[in-house]
């Protein structure tokens, strides 16, 4: 079965983000880019599966800006056998990208797609789920370990309290969470192969979606710095000035 | 004007991140419905009558939704919504709201707007991103608010003083998509973590599972919930409901202990709002001691003991 893996170019996990001095945004110039990390896990699953024999082909697919290549060039090294990259300047929002990963689907007709639950750029944790809506497929969101025998799914999946286990027919919708999997790293000879493997743009017209943004961005900030620096000599005056200067105990 | 509050519950009671929601809501302004979608949820139904502020509770019940999928949930709310009159359709920021919400948001066709924590006006909101190191404020143009609510943005509604109507209306057809087969819930002694008044949180120096357990007694001393960085959920040391930070769940109790935790940003992200911050680390240059209020540097294998000790 075929399956598509949804990946995003995002500022480095370890990069200290800073905010434009205008406060429209954060600087992404010069910041080291890679792909969220959680985006790292669904391309591992999905590559585990076709190394179960489960899954016979896997796509790739990233939308934005042209260096969203690179991305993709990354999934393909970590094992996907094919790209698309939806190629646009706009500010793409969460029910785009569903839109245009639901445009995607019904031409791959994949059994299954496969996102990281949350960007770590825009903490949303919206896209998978409305992917999985628009195409009026179930969804597994968070998920924790993935099992798929014939027509159906078997997910684990992080709940508040701990897991839940749920039961899906496919074609369905399911987005990675932190101990699906550990990733692997792309080796030189398979980011070399990856360099050869067919990598397809298009664009959100081409593919009928209107991605115009729903929320304008009015100002973007940092927050208040938390004073601390505080030190205690030993756990006799922690006790004590939680007692008494703090009041918490 | 009107908001619609979808209920996080057990059927039973409602989540303490339903109190906050409710302010969020008055914040928006006009009045507050709350749907508790269940299968014997009249309980839960009559605690959110009692919530002050709600003016209204939706009550939809049926077998199918006593172990709900975010496909039966919002299949019903999404009736509910295209039968008009709301404005804005909120829910806490809990897993239950974060699963159920963009589901509904894209079939109404309108963006969701994630983890809101300052209500600026009906349509303008501020949310954290870049794991809370960036504000940003943004404006919906969409006709219908979908929103999910950062808890510790906001008090807690009072969960008595209200007396509202409870309406029962139906409940969408069971979809038959996905059912939920299995639940393994963490047993703890402890706290629930979120709602809880003091947090104590171990990280990857604690160096093993059966080290973690020296966190208990001190937990227990202080009544406190137990928590833990990604790292230390990485080690396998205790389950991921435990996870603190960006990807995890956002505490902001009277205390958090934060002990053998290094402070990346992605931890520091779901409790740099705590009131009082306690590091306990053996590296005085760990970045948990640029925002603790109370840094004690030294080797958590003893100090904790004697902590525990010293809280007699």
């Amino acid at each position: 079965m075929k399956v598509l893996v949804a990946v995003k170019r995002v500022v480095d996990y370890n990069v200290k983000v800073r905010v434009k001095s205008d406060a429209s945004g954060v600087d992404t110039a010069n910041v080291k880019m890679s792909m969220n990390p959680f985006d790292e896990i669904a391309v591992e699953e999905a590559v585990r599966l076709k190394e179960k024999g489960i899954a016979t082909e896997i796509v790739a697919v990233s939308c934005g800006l042209a260096a969203c290549q690179e991305t993709l060039r990354t999934a393909l090294a970590l094992g996907a056998d094919r790209a698309i990259l939806v190629e646009t300047d706009t500010d793409l929002q969460p029910l785009a990208v569903a839109k245009l990963l639901q445009a995607l689907a019904a031409r791959e007709q994949p059994k299954l797609v496969i996102l990281g639950k949350q960007a770590i750029d825009d903490d949303a944790n919206q896209t998978g789920q409305m992917l999985a809506a628009l195409l009026n497929w179930p969804q597994a969101s968070f998920a924790s370990k993935l099992d798929l025998a014939g027509d159906r799914a078997t997910v684990k999946r992080e709940v508040d309290g701990g897991l839940e286990t749920i039961e899906l027919s496919l074609p369905a919708v399911v987005t990675a969470d932190l101990r699906l999997n550990e990733p692997r790293y792309a080796t030189l000879p398979n980011i070399m192969k990856a360099k050869k493997k067919p990598l397809e743009t298009t664009n959100p017209a081409a593919l009928g979606v209107d991605v115009t943004p729903r929320l304008a961005t009015l100002k973007v900030v940092e927050p208040p710095k938390r004073q601390g620096g505080g030190k205690v000599a030993d756990v006799a005056e922690l006790v004590a000035k939680l007692r008494n200067e703090a009041k918490v105990i | 004007m009107t908001t619609l509050i979808i209920a996080d519950h057990n059927h039973a009671s409602l989540q303490a991140a339903m109190f906050n929601t409710v302010t969020a809501a008055q914040k928006i302004g006009g009045d507050i419905h709350v749907l508790v979608a269940g299968s014997n949820a009249q309980e839960a139904a009559q605690a959110a009558s009692r919530i002050a502020g709600v003016a209204k509770v939706l009550h939809a019940d049926a077998p199918h939704l006593a172990k709900p999928t975010a496909e039966n949930v919002s299949a019903t709310v999404v009736a509910i919504a295209k039968g008009g009159g709301y404005s804005h359709i909120l829910a806490p920021a809990t897993g239950f709201g974060k699963n159920v919400m963009p589901r509904v948001a894209a079939l109404l066709d309108v963006a969701q707007i994630s983890e809101i924590t300052v209500v600026e006006g009906a349509d303008t909101f501020v949310r954290p991103i870049y794991a809370g190191s960036v504000l940003a404020t943004v404006r919906s143009s969409d006709a219908i608010k979908v929103i999910t609510v950062r808890a510790t943005g906001f008090d807690a509604a009072a969960a008595s003083g209200g007396s509202a109507a409870i309406e029962s209306v139906p409940a969408a057809p069971d979809t038959g998509m996905s059912k939920v087969t299995g639940q393994e819930l963490s047993k703890s002694e402890r706290p629930e973590l979120t709602s809880a008044r003091v947090v104590v949180s171990g990280g990857r120096g604690l160096g093993s599972a059966e080290n973690f357990k020296l966190l208990e007694a001190l937990a227990a001393k202080l009544n406190a919930a137990l928590g833990a960085s990604r790292a230390a959920v990485d080690a396998g040391y205790v389950p991921n409901d435990y996870q603190v930070g960006q990807t995890g769940k956002i505490v902001a109790p009277d205390l958090y202990v934060a002990v053998g935790i290094s402070g990346a940003i992605q931890h520091l992200a779901g409790m740099k709002d705590s009131k009082v911050i306690v590091a306990i680390n053996k590296d005085p240059e760990a970045p948990i001691f640029q925002i603790a209020d109370y840094g004690l540097v030294g080797d958590l294998f003893q100090i904790i003991p004697d902590l525990t000790a010293a809280l007699g």
